[in-house]
């Protein structure tokens, strides 16, 4: 394991997690991916991100109420738990160092 | 409902999906799949949704999604394959017949497929033992004159193209040259041995792994005169003293020097040869002034051994450049290049000229279809068998499953049990396989040479692998059909269940089998036809009491004088090649009235004997006259073929006398014409032109008519006369009909190969058969008694039971009869030339026997159950 450290993809999913609030779950987070980064989001990796993240402690997950969409499957509903809340913030804050480090001028002149 | 099931993801990928999941993980995979799966099938339609929903199935399949074994279940399954094993042996005991059936079907066919597995594990250790077997290849080539081209291809090259492999291209490591025709008688004092081998240049053994036993591989071949000789060869020439370095003579003409001793040719090389020269020799005896011709791509091999991660296409494309380049240098003709790893040699494309024997790509193809064919057969009868026991079993699956088993362990139990029945098989497949075994190599000729069929323990553990695997196939239909048995219906009534529903398959299989024998066992008697008629067939000559001796380069005069003595021999007359075995060797003719009309006839060298030994039948003219050795050849005797293709005399023999043609850019005289005979093989269409050519000297056989039966003294007689001309070489005389009988050697083993297919086939259909008129008769002995104590007489309960059989064994025959009839009338029997119509008796006679056969199997059981006394049957209910 590589710790808890965030991936940049696994850092957006954790976002979009936080972002659907109680709508989280695998189709609708590949949706809002798509429609925020505007780049196409497989199933197949965020599938596997997502069950990476819940492995790590980050997430957790329920399954939903059983509905007549979806050929009567229920749904996997995800919420970010303390963990990955402190991973989400640690992350922002390392980003935000580092902006904070960059004076206004030399990013123009980039 | 139609429309909604066409609106599901495919039901395949589904189960897969659920296969292999992960339980916790499965629900909501699922769920997505579908969401995805209804959006798609709005914005891209059904089928784009279909494919993406199996990719996306296929994409899931990770580490993370797969299902772990649970260990529990493994340790289950482990402890009940000892209580499967015990059931199994149980129910084959109590069924013995069925058993039988099983066993000795299974094992017939298994026996095939075990020959099958050996050609196939000596076929694929073809010149493996050469240690870069990878990366060496052989250098093939293609001949194109004008525009046509030689579709086969040549195995064999060039010189040039050898030598530019060495000289033009960087990625050929090392290039070995090998040209036919070395070898000869080799005398070393007092010992003279005649041996076959090939020139060979100095890479021959950086090349190929054949070790030498005394000299140095790298020098061995660099010296004009050089000779290495096999341990064997060696053997024959020096006995047990040493060799090397010693000086032999070479037909009678230069030394050479033995600078090598080579390990024996192992079993599995392509190429075989008692000897090698030094190519280099050739440079100085200057043998053919073509040698170095560009299209002279007869008699040289050229194999390349290319460096470590050679690109074969790109190596390629440059062997294309270069014989382009090359394409100027002989008018009209251009040559095309290839290259063949040295381990397809064996069973790669048919090419012409190999250096030995090969198996050929279509051989091997329809060695396995058959085998193929033959297995399928059996394990049908196995599923057919098993699936119509149901009835009998139901009950114990039914008691299985209300205890607690579930789908697995009746498959795993049927699946046991049908391996365990297949290794039965295997026992005794492995007895018949040892008794086919001389049969097969003795087949053709060439077999012999190319398989060895050893047994290793490598090959058992493949043979076991096999019956493992042919149980698995077998037993898995029934082992499904048994696992799908619904518990609770079958225990409250057998009867209730429909086994019948499939009985329509099994019937298909029944005429299936019945066909293929019916098949096999005919086309044998039409070939066996064919091959009584050729050895037959009016060659329009005699050859009766006529043995041919081969000169093998003697003066023929006085051995003819020593053979007039012997009292039984009627006359000697030399010719140059045995007609009508299938020799042919041709020239070019032309008439005066036309000189650009050439055309290819056939000629055989004769003397003034040859023609009245041989009673061949003038139609107009006469016979040569005896002329001296260096007498200049003047005329001809031709055939009424050549005066047709030539319009000689408006093709009236009588006229054609004196008329003059052009032979070799000489003016020679036609003085006789002689009615059509067969030149080549009975069975050949080729043309028929043939012009008889008078010479002494052009000899290589005698033509000995004899006048006795004795054929075993006369030989020894002619062995003596022999001795006292050629010591070296051993006698080489047959008889005529015998040489014409080899001719027809391929015919006779496709018969002897239909004969056993058919005997095959006959059997696993009789055996299949067998089994289900048991079953059925069985199955109906209740109602039989019935139909009995009513009144039926026992011919119409007879007449009852085997009606739905008959049925099936005619629609059999009215299949299969006509599409061998039409195989052999249509498509094989009109390429091959004065063949013999097909006549009713091969059509019916293997039919008839086959159904009287058939006829008996249902008889005797229906018979059986007929005779039963219904007060036994019906007492019990």
């Amino acid at each position: 394991m590589k710790g808890t450290n965030l991936g940049e993809f696994e850092e957006l999913v954790l976002l979009t997690i936080a972002a659907l609030m109680s709508e989280a779950y695998s189709v609708a987070i590949c949706d809002e991916l798509e429609k925020q980064t505007g780049r196409s989001a497989k199933l197949g990796v965020v599938h596997a991100v997502l069950n990476r993240l819940e492995e790590k402690g980050l997430v957790k997950s329920k399954l939903g109420e059983a509905t007549s969409t979806r050929g009567g499957k229920r749904k996997r509903y995800y919420s970010v738990t303390a963990a990955g809340k402190s991973a989400l913030l640690k992350a922002k804050e390392v980003r935000d160092n580092l902006w904070n480090m960059i004076p206004g001028m030399s990013l123009k002149n980039i | 409902m139609k429309p909604k099931s066409r609106l599901h993801p495919p039901r395949w990928a589904e189960r897969f999906l659920s296969w292999y999941c992960r339980p916790e993980l499965l629900e909501d995979l699922q769920g997505d799949l579908n969401e995805y799966f209804d959006r798609n099938v709005k914005s891209k339609g059904v089928s784009r949704a279909r494919l993406i929903y199996i990719l996306d199935v296929l994409k899931f399949l990770r580490l993370y999604t797969i299902r772990k074994p649970e260990f529990v279940n493994l340790l289950i399954n482990w402890i009940m394959l000892g209580s499967y094993v015990k059931t199994s042996g149980r129910s084959i005991m109590r069924n013995k017949l069925f058993s039988a059936i099983n066993i000795v079907g299974l094992s017939v066919s298994m026996a095939v497929g075990l020959l099958m597995i050996a050609i196939i594990a000596d076929i694929f250790s073809y010149d493996k033992f050469h240690e870069h077997h990878d990366r060496i290849y052989r250098i093939t080539s293609q001949y194109q004159w004008l525009e046509n081209k030689n579709d086969q291809g040549n195995a064999s090259n060039s010189m040039t193209v050898g030598k530019a492999m060495q000289e033009n291209f960087p990625e050929v490591e090392k290039t070995a040259v090998l040209h036919t025709g070395f070898g000869g008688d080799l005398q070393f004092g007092e010992t003279i041995v005649s041996l076959n081998g090939l020139w060979a240049n100095e890479s021959m053994f950086d090349v190929f792994s054949f070790s030498l036993l005394e000299g140095n591989p790298a020098t061995a071949l660099k010296q004009p005169f050089s000779i290495v000789l096999t341990e064997t060869s060696a053997h024959k020439l020096f006995g047990d003293g040493n060799a090397l370095g010693k000086t032999i003579i070479l037909n009678k003409d230069r030394q050479y020097t033995i600078t090598g001793i080579m390990k024996d040719i192992p079993p599995f090389s392509h190429m075989k040869f008692d000897l090698l020269g030094s190519l280099t020799t050739r440079e100085i005896t200057k043998e053919d002034d073509r040698e170095w011709q560009w299209d002279n791509v007869w008699s040289t091999y050229v194999y390349v051994l290319m460096h470590d991660g050679t690109d074969m296409k790109t190596f390629q494309s440059k062997l294309n450049a270069y014989a382009r380049k090359n394409d100027n240098l002989i008018p009209n003709v251009k040559i095309f290049l290839g290259c063949q790893p040295i381990t397809d040699i064996l069973v790669g494309n048919d090419l012409n000229n190999q250096i030995g024997p090969t198996f050929g790509k279509i051989t091997f193809w329809i060695f396995m279809a058959i085998t193929a064919v033959i297995l399928l057969s059996a394990a049908f009868n196995y599923t057919n068998l098993s699936i119509a026991r149901s009835l009998r079993r139901s009950r114990e699956v039914g008691v299985r499953k209300i205890i607690g088993a579930v789908k697995g362990h009746i498959i795993g139990q049927f699946v046991v049990e049908s391996i365990i029945i297949s290794l039965l098989a295997l026992v005794f497949a492995f007895g018949f396989f040892i008794l086919l075994k001389p049969h097969l190599l003795s087949l053709q000729g060439e077999l012999r040479e190319l398989l060895v069929l050893d047994i290793s323990p490598l090959l058992i553990s493949y043979f076991i692998l096999f019956a493992i695997a042919v149980g698995a196939l077998a037993g898995f239909m029934p082992a499904l059909f048994f696992s799908k048995i619904n518990a609770v219906k079958v225990l409250k009534d057998v009867s209730s269940m429909q086994v019948f529903r499939k009985i329509t398959m099994r019937k298909v299989l029944i005429v299936f089998q019945y066909c293929i024998s019916i098949i096999f066992i005919t086309s044998m008697l039409i070939l066996h036809k064919q091959y009584k008629h050729y050895l037959a067939f009016n060659l329009g000559f005699t050859t009766d009491n006529i043995i041919n001796l081969s000169l093998q380069g003697n003066k023929p005069d006085p051995i003819m004088a020593d053979l007039r003595e012997l009292p039984e021999v009627q006359n000697v007359s030399r010719s140059r090649l045995i007609t009508s075995t299938g020799n042919y060797w041709g020239t070019h003719m032309k008439t005066e009235k036309d000189p650009t009309d050439s055309a290819l006839v056939w000629h055989n060298f004769v003397d003034e004997n040859y023609l009245p030994l041989h009673d061949f039948k003038f139609l107009a003219g006469k016979n040569f006259e005896a002329k001296s050795d260096s007498a200049k050849e003047t005329e001809i005797i031709v055939n009424t073929d050549v005066l047709k293709r030539f319009n000689i005399a408006s093709q009236i023999p009588a006229d054609a006398i004196g008329e003059t043609v052009k032979l070799d850019n000489q003016k020679v005289t036609i003085i006789g014409v002689l009615s059509d005979f067969t030149y080549g093989k009975a069975d050949s269409k080729n043309s028929n032109e043939v012009i008889f050519r008078y010479s002494r000297k052009e000899a290589s056989y005698l033509n000995i008519r004899l006048q006795t039966k004795n054929w075993t003294e006369t030989r020894a007689k002619m062995e003596a006369i022999w001795k006292k001309y050629d010591s070296v070489h051993p006698m080489y005389a047959k008889l005529y009909s015998d040489q014409i009988r080899e001719g027809y050697d391929g015919l006779e083993a496709s018969i002897k190969l239909a004969t056993f297919m058919a005997a095959m086939a006959i059997c696993i259909s009789s055996l299949g058969l067998l089994g289900m008129v048991v079953f059925t008769t069985e199955t109906r002995l209740r109602e039989v008694s019935i139909r009995k104590v009513l009144g039926a007489s026992e011919g119409k309960l007879v007449f009852l039971l085997g009606r739905g059989f008959i049925v099936l064994l005619a629609i059999a025959t009215a299949i299969s009869l006509p599409v061998t009839y039409l195989f052999f009338e249509k498509i094989l029997l009109v390429q091959i030339g004065n063949h013999t119509s097909i006549a009713p008796f091969e059509m019916f006679a293997g039919v008839l026997g086959i159904l009287l056969l058939a006829g008996l199997l249902i008889g005797s059981q229906t018979f059986k159950v007929a005779r039963a006394n219904p007060a036994d049957v019906l007492k019990n209910e």
